[in-house]
């Protein structure tokens, strides 16, 4: 048998799946199956950057997700302009909160293993059978979060039998549980979820949708160190992803930046952000 | 105990080609023609399920003739391959050019060696560029050769007569629709006993695919569905399905293998 052949093992048939062909094949290729040295285990997260703040919501006929832009290490800012929201494939999108260089690669295989599937089985998988998949690499990433290097995505995505917006969160041991309306991971997820509590209703209209998601990451950053704000004088803004039956689709930079400089702009006002109304209250409702 | 008989390399080969050759040319044509925005492939394949083309990576098709578990075999290959190495490095360093190589080996060792039997498979790799300047098409063939076409090729069953048309009528930079009716009249224009006739082929007989350029998304591959197809090619007369002793290459085609295509299927002697 000459080497330049293709190996035995892509031509035999069998599994549609890439991680569990890596995993059969490549098993060094695959993030969770790298061995930290022995010894001094739940400090490693310190010297590697995290990830923050990822909010989604859904609207009728879809959602929005989306993610602010500061990787903290310790006490010190890693990176102003970090992506924490990717494209999952067409119809879904997944953001990280955790250890960054491990959640991005996550996300690069779980990208992968979602094209592959729909290249050899011909058809797309169902947003169910999505969550599933994702739920098993971070699974399989458990020896690692253990050890301080946790990643925790959320997966959201437009289900195409429903016709609805769908989001599911994970917990570290692969556990994952649907959320109807909203949902929040990362060290600011306290502050931007009381926020959505507040803000979101069930007939947000797509645009509003992204406004409550700006205001909901502008109340994390406000009272977590680690969640960054609207960068104004570097523009630098959230990543925003907005999933209907058209597909996925990131807002650009420029209407951003025009949401986020009203958001920053109406809190020049009242930095507390938008008031909510307190049925049964007084005249004046209170914060 | 019989000695065996002395049988010429030249001899060994010839027999091998011959077989693999028939067998190929058992199915009907696929055509490849590149476009303005890229590649068009078509074929005749009235099953809506086995696909005799598909995406193998952002820019890359594979399409292919012959036994359909020969080359489904070597497609998943082909996905496994690319998104292994698109994994590892990055998504641009996935060529077409690699995995004509990857193929044209593979073919080659399996077409040599004495142990196997050749693969009964002809297939193209198609690449779009960002210009057509980049757009390639790879042909391989049964003994893992490999050849760059350009502007038209065809494989499969009557490629001659088909190709003798597309040498007539194919155009440069021709716009989707425009291509897509020369390849569709060209797999119609076949010869019968000698005889050569066109026939329309029905749209829900036709498996169209193209790799787009203008595709805002990372990944090119497109199918192109038989509402849009009756669209793009407009009113072609009455359409007729093509005869019955054609459709040998369905994985069940086993029948063919043991001669005439109307005789029942026979297991092969253990």
């Amino acid at each position: 048998m000459s080497d330049a052949r293709i190996p035995g093992a892509f031509l035999r048939p069998g599994t549609s799946s890439f991680s569990d062909f890596l995993a059969e094949n490549a098993p060094d290729l695959l993030p969770a199956r790298r061995s930290l040295p022995a010894g001094s285990p739940g400090v490693t997260g310190e010297f590697a950057p995290h990830g923050t703040t990822i909010v989604a919501v859904t609207f009728p006929g879809g959602l929005v997700m989306a993610g602010d832009r500061r990787a903290t290490m310790g006490n010190v800012i890693a990176q102003r302009d970090i992506q924490k929201v990717f494209p999952a494939d067409e119809y879904s999108v997944v953001g990280i909160a955790g250890t960054a260089g491990l959640a991005v690669e996550m996300v690069r295989l779980f990208q992968v293993e979602l094209e592959h599937y729909e290249k050899i089985e011909g058809s797309i998988l169902s947003l169910d059978g999505k969550a599933n998949r994702l739920s098993a690499l971070i699974r399989a990433n458990l020896g690692m979060a253990m050890q301080g290097l946790a990643v925790v995505p959320m997966f959201a995505g437009y289900d195409l039998d429903s016709g609805a917006g769908r989001i599911f969160g994970y917990d570290v041991t692969g556990g994952r549980h649907e959320e109807a309306s909203f949902f929040t991971v990362g060290s600011g997820s306290l502050f931007a979820r009381g926020a959505l509590k507040k803000l979101w209703r069930d007939d947000l209209s797509s645009d509003d949708a992204v406004r409550v998601c700006l205001q909901a990451l502008y109340d994390a950053a406000d009272d977590d160190s680690a969640t960054g704000g609207p960068d104004l004088t570097r523009r630098i803004f959230p990543i925003v992803w907005v999933v209907t039956a058209d597909g996925a689709v990131q807002l650009d930079e420029g209407a951003i930046g025009a949401l986020a400089d009203q958001v920053v702009g109406a809190r020049m006002a009242r930095p507390d952000g938008p008031l909510a109304p307190l049925p049964g209250g007084g005249e004046e409702t209170q914060a | 105990m019989s000695t065996p008989f002395y049988v010429s390399p030249e001899q060994l080969m010839k027999d091998r080609a011959d077989f693999a050759r028939k067998g190929i040319a058992r199915g009907r044509s696929l055509a490849a023609v590149q476009y303005a925005d890229g590649v068009l492939l078509v074929t005749e394949n009235p099953s809506q399920a086995l696909h005799k083309v598909s995406e193998l990576y952002d820019r890359l098709a594979f399409a292919a003739v012959g036994r359909y578990n020969e080359f489904e075999n070597l497609r998943i290959a082909g996905v496994r391959l690319a998104d292994m190495r698109g994994y590892s490095y990055d998504r641009r360093d996935v060529t077409g050019r690699g995995l004509a190589n990857a193929y044209a080996q593979t073919l080659g060792t399996i077409f040599s060696s004495g142990g196997e039997k050749p693969y009964e498979v002809e297939i193209f790799v198609a690449e779009v560029g960002a210009t057509a300047a980049g757009d390639q098409i790879y042909r391989l063939t049964y003994e893992g050769r490999v050849a760059d076409e350009h502007g038209f090729a065809v494989m499969g069953g009557d490629a001659d007569t088909v190709s003798s048309y597309l040498t007539e009528h194919y155009t440069d930079g021709a716009s989707l629709d425009a291509a897509l009716q020369v390849a569709v009249a060209a797999l119609g224009h076949t010869s019968d006993g000698g005889q050569v006739q066109d026939r329309v082929i029905p749209v829900e007989d036709l498996e169209v695919a193209v790799l787009d350029r203008t595709r805002s998304q990372p990944r090119k591959f497109r199918r192109i569905l038989p509402a849009r197809l009756a669209e793009l090619l407009g009113d072609r007369g009455p359409a007729e399905t093509a005869p019955e002793q054609h459709s040998s290459e369905t994985p069940a085609g086993g029948a063919a293998e043991t001669g005439g295509g109307d005789e029942p299927p026979v297991a092969p002697p253990l």
